[in-house]
C-alpha cells in the first residue's frame, strides 16, 4: 500500500485499521497449515513479539507506570512537622476540590480549552481547504509559513511573543498609533487571557493544519470530480464532502490541543517573567503544582494536584472520545 | 425572448460567472496572505532584535520591525560567545545532546514496538496496546513532579539521565509506526523471507526496516523536535546550569533581565540567543518538511 514512500490508505472508511486488523492479520498462517506449523507459528509470534515490544515495555513501566503509582501512593500521605508523615487516605484529595487556588487553576485551564482549542481547529481547517483547493505555489509557501512556528520551541515564541507585547520593544505601539489609538495593554488582567491565546495558536495552528491536510491529501480526487459535474461549488465540495472525510484527523487534532491545552505551562510560565503581578505562580494547575513542590515543599499536595489533573485530563479525554466515537472509531 | 437578448443574457450569466469566481479566488488568496504575515512577523521580529545592541531594542531607529542603524549582530555574539564564559554554546550544545540521543533511543523503541505490535500476534497484545493507546492521554506534564520526586529519592536529579531517560517514552511513535507496519509490510512478503531461511532479526533489519524508512523519518523528527522543546521536565530535574538545554538557559536569562537593571539586562543575548537558536531547527525542518506531511498522515488519517 505504499507509493513513492507515501501511505495510501486502504479503505475510506474512518474505521482505524487495527480494529479489523486481527481477522487478517495472521490468517495466512493458521488456514490450510497443520496444527503443528500453527503451534510453531504461535510460539514463534509469543517469542519475538514479545522481544521487539520489551524495550518499549520497560520504559514504559518505569517512566509512566511507576511515577504515576508512586504520585497516588505519595498523594496519600501528608507531612506534617509534629507528626511526620503520616498517611491520611483522600483527605489530600477532598483538600484539593475544596483548594480555591486548584480550583480557580483548573476552572482557567477549562476556559482556555473552551476558547483555544476550537479558535484553533476551525483555522486549521480552513486553511487546510484552502491550501488543499489551490494547489499552487503559492498555497504550498503558505503551509510552510503557517507550519514554521511548529519549529520553534514553545518557550521561545512564549518568550518573543512577551518581547512583541512590550510597549518598549514590540511593534504595536507603533502600529496603534498609526490609527491614532492607543495600544492595548497586552500583559493587564484585561488583556492576559487574549494574549496568551494568541500566543498558543500562533505556536499550533500550523501543526493541526498539517494533520489536517495530510488527511486531505489522499482523497481521491474523483469523489470531487463527480460532485463538480453534479454543480457542487468549490465552497459545498469543501464543507460537505471534504470536511466530513477527513473528520477523524479533526478529532485527532482536538484530542492532541485539549490534553495539550489542559497541560497549560509553559507560556504562561514564560510570559510571568514580563508580567509577574497579573501571572500569579499558581495560575495554572501544572504551575500550582510546582510552586508547591519548590516554594513551599508540599511534595505531597504537589503528587496530589499532579494526579488530580491528570486524571481530569483522562476523564475529559475519554468522553471527548465517547461524543466523537462515530466520526473518529477510536475507543469502539 | 429574442436572439439579442438571449445572448446578453447569456454573457451576463457567464460574466457573473466568472465574477463568482474571482471572487472565491480573491478571498481565499487574501486569507493566506494575511495568515503568512501573521505567522512570519513574529520570526521576521526576532531576525531584526537579534541584529540590535541593547539600547537599539529601546530606541532602534526605524522601529521594532526594521534594522537599526547600528548593526550589532557581530557583537551580539560575540557577546554570547563570552557572556558567563561562553555558557549559551554549552547550553545549545547540550540541547542537540538531549534531542539526538533521546530522539535516537525513542525512535528505535518506538520502531521496534510498532513492529512487534503489528506484525507478531502474541499472548496479551492486545490488552497490552489497549493501554499504550490509554497512555496517548496521560499528560505527560502531570508525571513531571512525581518522576522528579522518585529521582531525588534516588539521588540521579541533576545528572543527564534525568532528562535522557525520561524522553525515551514515545506512546504516540509507537502508535504511528504500528500503523505504518501494518499497512506497508504485508505478511506474505514475511512469510517469503522465513521461507527463505532468513531468521526474524533478519528479516527485521534487511527487509523490513528499508521499507519502513519514511515512517522512522517521521518518528524521528517528532522525538527530536519534543526533546528540543522540552522545557517542564528539565526545569525541574536540573539546578546546574552547566546541563541546562537552551530552553531553560535563555528563561533564566530573561527573568534575570526583566527583574534586574543595568548590567543585568541583557536583553541583547536574550533575543539574538533566541535567534540563533531556532536556526537549526527552522533549516532542517524547511529541509525535511515532506516527511512532516508523509508521516503525519499515516497516524491522521488512519488514527
Amino acid at each position: 500500500m505504499t507509493v513513492a514512500g507515501r501511505t495510501v490508505p486502504p479503505s475510506l472508511s474512518s474505521r482505524p485499521l487495527y480494529l479489523a486488523e486481527s481477522e487478517t492479520d495472521m490468517s495466512t498462517n493458521t488456514s490450510k497449515t497443520t496444527r503443528r506449523v500453527t503451534g510453531q507459528a504461535a510460539q514463534r509470534a509469543n517469542l519475538w513479539g514479545w522481544f521487539f515490544t520489551a524495550p518499549f515495555a520497560v520504559v514504559f513501566v518505569v517512566f509512566l507506570i511507576v511515577p504515576m503509582v508512586y504520585a497516588f501512593y505519595v498523594s496519600l500521605y501528608s507531612y506534617t512537622q509534629v507528626r511526620g508523615t503520616v498517611f491520611t487516605g483522600i483527605s489530600n484529595y477532598a483538600r484539593a476540590f475544596k483548594d480555591p487556588i486548584f480550583l480557580q487553576g483548573m476552572g482557567r485551564v477549562l476556559l482556555y480549552t473552551a476558547v483555544m482549542v476550537p479558535i484553533q481547529i476551525i483555522l486549521a481547517l480552513i486553511f487546510a481547504l484552502i491550501i488543499d483547493a489551490m494547489r499552487t505555489k503559492f498555497a504550498a509557501g503558505s503551509r510552510l509559513a503557517i507550519f514554521l512556528p511548529y519549529a520553534v520551541p514553545g518557550v521561545i515564541g512564549a518568550l518573543m511573543w512577551g518581547f512583541l507585547y512590550s510597549k518598549d520593544m514590540g511593534p504595536f505601539a507603533s502600529i496603534f498609533e498609526l490609527f491614532g489609538m492607543q495600544a492595548p495593554a497586552f500583559l493587564s488582567p484585561q488583556g492576559l487571557f487574549g494574549s496568551l491565546v494568541n500566543v498558543v495558536t500562533w505556536q499550533w495552528t500550523g501543526y493541526y493544519m498539517v494533520i489536517i491536510y495530510s488527511a486531505l491529501q489522499s482523497i481521491p480526487h474523483e469523489l470531487y470530480e463527480s460532485a463538480r459535474i453534479d454543480g457542487a461549488s468549490e465552497l459545498q465540495i469543501a464543507l460537505r464532502i471534504k470536511t466530513p472525510m477527513v473528520s477523524s484527523s479533526l478529532v485527532m487534532a482536538t484530542i492532541f490541543a485539549l490534553i495539550g491545552t489542559l497541560q497549560f505551562y509553559t507560556e504562561p510560565m514564560v510570559l510571568r517573567n514580563n508580567a509577574q503581578s497579573v501571572i500569579p505562580p499558581e495560575y495554572t494547575p501544572n504551575m500550582y503544582a510546582y510552586t508547591l513542590a519548590f516554594n513551599y515543599n508540599q511534595v505531597n499536595y504537589s503528587a496530589t494536584v499532579s494526579f488530580a489533573l491528570g486524571l481530569i485530563v483522562v476523564i475529559i479525554s475519554v468522553i471527548f472520545m465517547r461524543i466523537t466515537r462515530k466520526q473518529s472509531g477510536l475507543g469502539e | 425572448m429574442n436572439k439579442t437578448s438571449r445572448r446578453a443574457a447569456n454573457t451576463a450569466r457567464t460574466m457573473t460567472a466568472q465574477h463568482i469566481k474571482t471572487g472565491s479566488r480573491v478571498l481565499p488568496h487574501l486569507i493566506l496572505v494575511i495568515a503568512i504575515i501573521y505567522f512570519l512577523a513574529p520570526v521576521w521580529w526576532l531576525l531584526v532584535a537579534a541584529t540590535k545592541s541593547n539600547s537599539g531594542l529601546f530606541l532602534g531607529s526605524a522601529g521594532p520591525m526594521w534594522f537599526d542603524r547600528t548593526f550589532a549582530l557581530g557583537d551580539n555574539l560575540v557577546q554570547l560567545s563570552t557572556y558567563q564564559s561562553g555558557i549559551y554554546w554549552r547550553w545549545i550544545l547540550n540541547s542537540f545532546f538531549y534531542a539526538l540521543v533521546g530522539g535516537v533511543g525513542a525512535t528505535t523503541i518506538s520502531v521496534m514496538a510498532g513492529y512487534g505490535f503489528a506484525k507478531y500476534k502474541f499472548k496479551g497484545r492486545d490488552v497490552y496496546f489497549n493501554i499504550v493507546l490509554g497512555a496517548l492521554m496521560i499528560p505527560a506534564t502531570a508525571l513531571v513532579i512525581p518522576t522528579f520526586i522518585l529521582m531525588s529519592n534516588i539521588g540521579m536529579t541533576n545528572t543527564v539521565w534525568a532528562v535522557l531517560l525520561p524522553s525515551l517514552l514515545s506512546p504516540f511513535g509507537t502508535y504511528l509506526m504500528r500503523i505504518y507496519c501494518m499497512s506497508s509490510l504485508p505478511d506474505e512478503m514475511m512469510e517469503a523471507a522465513r521461507v527463505d531461511g532468513a531468521g526474524e532479526l533478519r528479516t527485521f533489519l534487511q527487509i523490513s526496516l528499508p521499507i519502513m524508512t519514511p515512517a522512522i523519518t517521521t518518528v524521528f523528527l517528532l522525538s527530536v523536535v519534543g526533546c528540543w522543546n522540552n522545557f517542564f521536565l528539565p526545569q525541574v530535574v536540573l539546578s546546574d546550569p552547566k546541563l541546562f538545554p537552551i530552553t531553560v538557559g535563555l528563561t533564566q536569562w530573561q527573568a534575570r533581565s526583566s527583574a534586574g537593571s543595568g548590567a543585568e539586562q541583557i536583553w541583547n543575548l536574550v533575543t539574538s540567543g533566541a535567534f540563533v537558536s531556532i536556526v537549526p531547527l527552522v533549516i532542517s525542518f524547511l529541509l525535511l518538511q515532506r516527511y512532516w506531511v508523509g508521516g503525519l498522515a499515516a497516524g491522521a488519517v488512519k488514527a
